[in-house]
């Protein structure tokens, strides 16, 4: 069983080469000397050294991460709430309101929560900025928060908690002393994704942005469709770059962490 | 008092944010362009009689009469749909060589297909428009490799934004088949070959309809975000290709024509609520049977 196939040797060669060749081709055209991307000239940084004296995009870079930052802190925190009186908020009023409005963004297409919530804003006379967007991308992000933590808190043992009331906590100190503690792995992984989403947003932010504020899809989405540039592919390198290092680091992490866990239990175990 | 403050504001956060967006989307849907700020009419400042008597169906009446809206929700859907199933065929195989990988290599497969997932959505797109273009990567490679000795247009065409969408959702059809297949029992299908199938019928008869949660979990969140798509077939597709995202994007911001985008919007929304019914009750069902 164990033996792979030349079926399954070609399906997954092919499929991994599909999905990693684009990314792999960026890059090395990232460093070609030519500003003409697809014509070989030499190796050379020179774009890097452009992109980093391109001051609309570091400003751009700036704003997107200041949004990302505010926006995946707020998501995190509501998503959290929201989880938490799906799962163990027991019946209220508006239940089935309340888990649609949690579900819904998750499937609705970007141009229409982008659209709607620009009409809202208008609507409402508040200007659009760093603001208006950090607004917009916290409300889809906590959805998508609020799943990831909800998916951890179902399979945990309500007993616990129920012991540390027992033992005397208010319900503030067993939520922060025992669920949190439990969630944590949830919540972060909750925030990383929706940092990631805001990160990435292109559509949401192109309504909710006013002139004042750029982030940096908006700009990228405004200098690709003239083409492609060598500029861009070097920021998308060092972009690839970047959440590589995050996802590999943040999985060996999570790896040692159940390998400990693991011997802390079989410690536990021989003890008894 | 805790429980209260809890539910109230996540909950007040999303009518403001999620649902009073969604009434004034409909509720401009149905009000008249207008050379104002904003540029709609009525507005409550006119009164709530004159208001409400000022809104009709103009523009929902406009949307059938002009082609170009109903062609454009119709080449939606038909992208959608047969990108979703080029999805599934590019998507099957790799999810199941996958579950039939040696145990060890598995959590480094299932990395290797999160990590695009995090990677820029935009970023993936735009690489496709250096492979597919006139001189292009794929270009170059065809006329090198002598299959070819005239480029071919690819980039700005229809089949550009199926490469792009079958690229950039693949990892959703792949994950869930891939959970579907890692929990079928091998001896099933060795069963059928000890009782006399071939190995493709016992794939057919076994593995596919023991899969087929998994696939229809696949298909509905490659269909659903697929049919209201904006960015791949602004980067990737010409003209001549028609997404409905794409036209209310630019009845937004090229035309300033805010009741017809939101009616277009409404109209998006109508159509994707089927399949989105659809898909919850599959997942409730597999719940369910999980549980």
């Amino acid at each position: 069983m164990n033996k792979l196939s030349w079926f399954n040797v070609t399906s997954l060669t092919f499929g991994f080469a599909f999905l990693y060749m684009p990314m792999v081709i960026l890059i090395i055209y990232s460093f070609n000397a030519s500003k003409l991307v697809t014509v070989w000239a030499g190796f050379s940084t020179k774009w890097y050294g452009s992109l980093f004296e391109n001051e609309a995009f570091l400003d751009a870079a700036w704003v997107t991460i200041k949004v990302a930052v505010m926006s995946s802190s707020l998501a995190t925190i509501l998503g959290t709430m929201a989880a938490y009186v799906l799962v163990r908020g027991g019946r209220f009023m508006g239940r089935t309101l309340f888990s649609g409005m949690i579900y819904a963004p998750l499937v609705m297409p970007e141009v229409i929560t982008g659209l709607s919530l620009l009409l809202l804003f208008i609507g409402i006379g508040l200007d659009r900025g760093v603001l208006t967007i950090v607004l917009a991308h916290t409300t889809f992000a906590m959805c998508y928060v609020s799943v990831v933590v909800s998916s951890r808190l179902v399979s945990f043992d309500r007993s616990l908690e129920e012991a540390a009331l027992d033992l005397g906590c208010s319900n503030f100190e067993a939520f922060r002393l025992v669920t949190l503690p439990i969630i944590a792995p949830a919540v972060i992984s909750g925030w990383l994704l929706a940092f990631t989403l805001s990160l990435d947003d292109l559509v949401i932010a192109s309504f909710t942005a006013g002139p004042s504020a750029t982030t940096l899809p908006i700009k990228i989405f405004s200098a690709v469709r003239l083409g492609v540039s060598p500029e861009i592919n070097a920021l998308s390198t060092i972009m690839i770059a970047i959440v590589t290092v995050g996802v590999i680091s943040a999985s060996l992490v999570s790896k040692r962490n159940s390998l400990r866990q693991q011997k802390d239990e079989q410690a536990a175990a021989r003890a008894t | 008092m805790q429980r209260f403050a809890l539910i109230f504001v996540p909950y007040l956060w999303l009518l403001a944010l999620f649902l009073v967006p969604f009434l004034i989307v409909f509720k401009i849907s149905l009000s008249d362009v207008a050379l104002a700020i904003p540029p709609y009419t009525p507005t409550l400042k006119d009164g709530v009689g004159p208001f409400i008597a000022a809104l009709d169906f103009e523009n929902f009446a406009f949307l059938t009469s002009d082609d170009l809206y109903w062609k454009a929700y119709l080449s939606s859907l038909r992208i959608a749909l047969f990108s979703t199933l080029m999805t599934l065929m590019v998507g099957y195989p790799i999810a199941y060589g996958m579950a039939r990988a040696p145990e060890e290599w598995r959590p480094t497969l299932m990395m290797l297909v999160i990590l695009p997932f995090w990677t820029s959505f935009l970023i993936r797109v735009y690489a496709w428009m250096g492979i597919l273009s006139q001189e292009g990567f794929l270009n170059q490679f065809l006329l090198w490799s002598g299959l070819i000795s005239e480029p071919l247009t690819i980039l700005n065409t229809t089949t550009a934004v199926y490469i792009g969408i079958v690229y950039t959702y693949v990892p959703f059809m792949i994950l869930p088949i891939y959970a579907a297949l890692e929990r079928l029992d091998g001896s099933l299908i060795e069963a059928a070959e000890d009782l006399g199938c071939s190995r493709l019928k016992a794939f057919w008869l076994v593995t596919v309809p023991l899969s087929k949660n998994g696939i229809i979990a696949g298909s509905f969140l490659v269909f659903i975000p697929a049919l209201g798509e904006f960015v791949i077939p602004s980067l990737l597709g010409g003209s001549g290709t028609l997404m409905i995202g794409k036209v209310l994007w630019e009845e937004f911001f090229n035309n300033r024509d805010w009741p017809v985008a939101s009616a277009v919007a409404v109209i998006l929304l109508l159509i994707l609520i089927v399949p989105i019914i659809l898909f919850q009750r599959n997942q409730q069902r597999q719940a369910e049977a999980e549980g």
